[in-house]
C-alpha cells in the first residue's frame, strides 16, 4: 500500500508488529511499536491543544533519544514540520534556527531550556516549550505529558493525513552568507526516498537498523522511516558511543546490527581503530555510506575485516537526499586509489548534466549534476530568491535542483564526483560553507580581513585554514580564536589551523584570492 | 606530574595549534569546551599518551572529566601509571 505521510508508516506497524521492539536505547531501554505509536499520539493531542496545526513548525531540542524519536513522530501527527536542532551546537546557533522558521513550540530537555529562553528571547516572543527533564526511553516525555495532562487535560485530537506537499521536516545546513538555511522538505520528499530504500535493499521485519547520524542531520531519514516502516527494530547510538571506534564496535556487534548507515569518516575509523577483529559481525548485511569520499584505502581495509555485508555509496545533498547510489564491488583491487562513482540516478528521480550557460552537455561530459523528481525539497526557508537559483526551470516547467557538485560520467552509465562549484566543502560527511566560518570570524572585533580555505589531508579528508589580518599589530591567540569559533558553530566547523598575515593577496577586483592563499602554505 | 605536563603541552601545541605561542597554553586551558580537542584530534592524543606511556585508556575515560585540561590529562596517565607501579 502506497502512503503519502510519513508517519502512516508508524501506524501500519503499529497495527501489524505492536509488541516487537522499535526503537532500543543502548542504555535507556526500548519502545514497542504499539507504545511508540500511544506516546506520539498523546504529543499530537498536547500539541493541538496548544494550538498547532497543520502547516506550523516545531522544534526539537533533544539529545537523541527514544523520546526525541516519539517527538518526531508526534510533531508530524498533529500535522506540524519538525525541526530538530544539534543540542552540541551553540545555544546560539539552535536558538537563530528555530526563530528563523518561527516554531510555535519546541521540546526541549530542561539542560537547554534557560540558553534557549536567553537566545531565542533576543530574537522576539519565546515559543511554548514543552520541558523534559531529561531524555531516554520515552519516559520523560511520558512524564511531561502527564504533568501537563494533569494541568489541562488534552482530548484526543482527530488524526488527519496532511498533503502530500506538506511540510514533514526543515533540516539546517551551513549557509554561504553566515547563517544556516533550512532545507523545507515535504511529505511526498521523504515517503519516495523511503519507498525507493524498500526497493533497492529490501529491509524485512527482522532487521535491525543503526541510527548513527543525529536527527538533524538527513541521513537520520533513511534509519527512522525505512526502519520503523519496515517493522524493523531502530538502535539508537548516541553522541558519546557514536564518535568513538573503540566503544562503537562492539556495540555494532552485540546488538547484532544488519543495517548500517553513516558517513564515511566514521567507517574509517572504525577500521583503523575500532578493533574489529575481536568481534562478531555476521548479522550485518548492508554497510551504507554517504556524505563524503570515502578514501579507498580506508574502504578496502574495513571490507577485509568485514567481508560479509553489501556496500553501497549513496549520494545526494539534504535538499534531494539520495539521488545516486553505488554498490561496491565485492573485490576492490590493491592497485586502486581512484575513489568509487556516485552511481547512477535513483529509480524515482532523473538526473542531466548541464554546462554553465545551463545548457545540457551530452556524451557524459563534464558539468554539473541536476536532479529533478518527486524527492526534490520545496526550497529555502523564507529565501525566495536563494531558492530560485537553486533550480532550473525547463522548457515543460518542471523544477531540476542544481546540486553544484560537479560530475562526468564514466561510460557505464555511473556519474563520477569531480568537485564542487561553489565553496562548500564536506567535513565527517556535514556539510561546511567555509563563508560561514568567514562569517563569524569577521565577528572578532581583532580581525580585520579573514580567508578561509579547505586542504586536502590524507587523514582527516580535509583541514580547515584560517587566513587573518588584524586590526593591530598584535593578534589574538588561537586558543582564543579556537573558543571563538567553538562558541558560535558546530564543532566540525572550527577551523584546525590559523595564520596571521599583514594583509590577504585580493584578485584584481578587490576580493580575496583563494588560490593565492592555497600557494601559501 | 611535571613532566607529563610538559610533554602533553608539546604534543598538544605541536599536532592541534600549530604556530601558537606556547604561554597561551596552560595547564587549566579548556581543550574539549574550547574546541581544540574534536572527537579525532580525542582519538589521535589518545594513541599517543598509549604508546607513549604504554597505558591503555578505557572508553568511558575519553571525556571532559579525563582529558579537559592538560593537567586533567596528566592525572589520568599518572593515576594509570600508579596503578601499573
Amino acid at each position: 500500500m502506497t502512503h503519502t505521510a510519513l508517519h502512516q508508516f508508524l501506524d501500519d506497524s503499529a497495527r501489524l508488529y505492536p509488541d516487537k521492539v522499535a526503537v532500543k536505547d543502548l542504555a535507556r531501554g526500548a519502545i514497542t511499536y504499539h507504545e511508540l505509536a500511544t506516546l506520539s499520539e498523546r504529543l499530537r493531542d498536547r500539541l493541538n491543544l496548544v494550538g498547532i496545526r497543520p502547516g506550523d513548525r516545531v522544534g526539537i531540542y533533544l539529545r537523541k533519544s527514544i523520546d526525541a524519536v516519539a517527538s518526531i513522530f508526534g510533531i508530524m501527527k498533529a500535522g506540524a514540520a519538525y525541526v530538530p536542532v544539534d543540542p552540541g551546537a551553540p545555544t546560539s546557533r539552535n536558538a537563530y534556527i528555530l526563530n528563523n522558521c518561527s516554531v510555535k513550540a519546541v521540546v526541549v530537555e530542561q539542560a537547554f531550556e534557560e540558553g534557549l529562553r536567553t537566545e531565542i528571547g533576543r530574537h522576539g516572543e519565546v515559543p511554548r516549550l514543552l520541558l523534559l527533564q531529561g531524555t531516554g526511553g520515552g519516559q520523560p516525555l511520558w512524564k511531561a505529558l502527564e504533568r501537563e495532562q494533569g494541568k489541562d487535560p488534552a482530548p484526543m485530537a482527530q488524526p488527519g493525513i496532511p498533503l502530500p506537499d506538506d511540510l514533514a521536516y526543515i533540516l539546517y545546513t551551513s549557509g554561504s552568507t553566515g547563517k544556516p538555511k533550512g532545507v523545507m522538505l515535504s511529505h511526498r520528499n521523504a515517503v519516495s526516498f523511503v519507498d525507493w530504500c524498500s526497493e533497492v535493499f529490501e529491509p524485512h521485519e527482522a532487521d535491525r537498523f543503526s541510527s548513527h547520524a543525529p536527527f538533524h542531520f538527513d541521513l537520520s531519514i533513511l534509519d527512522l522511516f525505512v526502519s520503523i516502516k519496515h517493522g524493523a527494530t531502530l538502535v539508537l547510538m548516541g553522541d558519546e558511543v557514536g564518535k568513538e571506534p573503540v566503544r562503537l564496535a562492539p556495540v555494532i556487534s552485540e546488538q547484532r546490527i544488519t543495517f548500517w548507515y553513516s558517513a564515511p569518516s566514521i567507517l574509517s575509523l572504525l577500521a583503523q581503530y575500532g578493533n574489529l577483529d575481536r568481534y562478531d559481525y555476521s548479522s550485518l548485511r548492508m554497510v551504507l555510506f554517504a556524505g563524503e569520499v570515502f578514501p579507498v584505502k580506508h574502504l578496502r581495509g574495513l571490507k577485509s575485516l568485514l567481508p560479509t555485508p553489501r556496500y553501497f555509496n549513496l549520494y545526494g545533498p539534504t535538499e534531494t537526499n539520495v539521488c545516486t547510489f553505488y554498490e561496491v564491488p565485492t573485490r576492490i583491487p590493491e592497485d586502486r586509489t581512484k575513489p568509487f562513482p556516485i552511481g547512477k540516478t535513483c529509480s524515482h528521480l532523473e538526473s542531466k548534466v548541464i554546462n554553465e550557460d545551463g545548457k545540457e552537455v551530452e556524451g557524459g561530459g563534464e558539468g554539473e549534476l541536476c536532479i529533478c523528481g518527486p524527492a526534490v525539497m520545496q526550497g529555502y526557508w523564507n529565501l525566495s530568491e536563494r531558492s530560485a537559483r537553486a533550480f532550473l526551470l525547463d522548457s515543460s516547467g518542471q523544477r531540476w535542483y542544481k546540486t553544484g557538485d560537479i560530475v562526468i560520467e564514466d561510460g557505464e552509465g555511473n556519474y563520477i564526483f569531480i568537485g564542487r562549484r561553489d565553496r562548500m566543502v564536506k567535513r565527517r560527511g556535514y556539510r561546511v560553507e567555509l563563508g560561514e566560518i568567514e562569517a563569524c570570524l569577521y565577528r572578532h572585533s581583532a580581525l580585520k580581513e579573514v580567508g578561509v580555505i579547505a586542504l586536502p589531508d590524507n587523514e582527516a579528508g580535509i583541514r580547515i585554514k584560517a587566513f587573518l589580518s588584524t586590526q593591530e599589530e598584535k593578534h589574538p591567540s588561537r586558543i582564543e580564536l579556537k573558543r571563538f569559533c567553538a562558541e558560535r558553530l558546530p564543532l566540525y566547523m572550527v577551523p584546525d589551523f590559523f595564520a596571521f598575515e599583514d594583509s590577504l593577496p585580493k584578485t584584481s577586483t578587490g576580493k580575496i584570492d583563494y588560490q593565492k592563499l592555497k600557494e601559501i602554505d | 606530574m611535571e613532566a607529563i605536563d610538559n610533554t602533553v603541552k608539546a604534543y598538544i601545541l605541536k599536532e592541534f595549534l600549530p604556530g601558537e605561542d606556547p604561554e597561551e597554553l596552560t595547564s587549566s586551558t579548556p581543550l574539549i569546551a574550547g574546541g581544540i580537542l574534536d572527537s579525532i584530534a580525542t582519538l589521535k592524543l589518545v594513541e599517543f599518551l598509549e604508546r607513549r606511556y604504554n597505558i591503555e585508556l578505557l572508553a568511558h575515560e575519553l571525556d571532559a572529566e579525563h582529558l579537559g585540561t592538560i593537567s586533567a590529562i596528566a592525572e589520568t596517565v599518572h593515576s594509570k601509571l600508579g596503578i601499573k607501579a
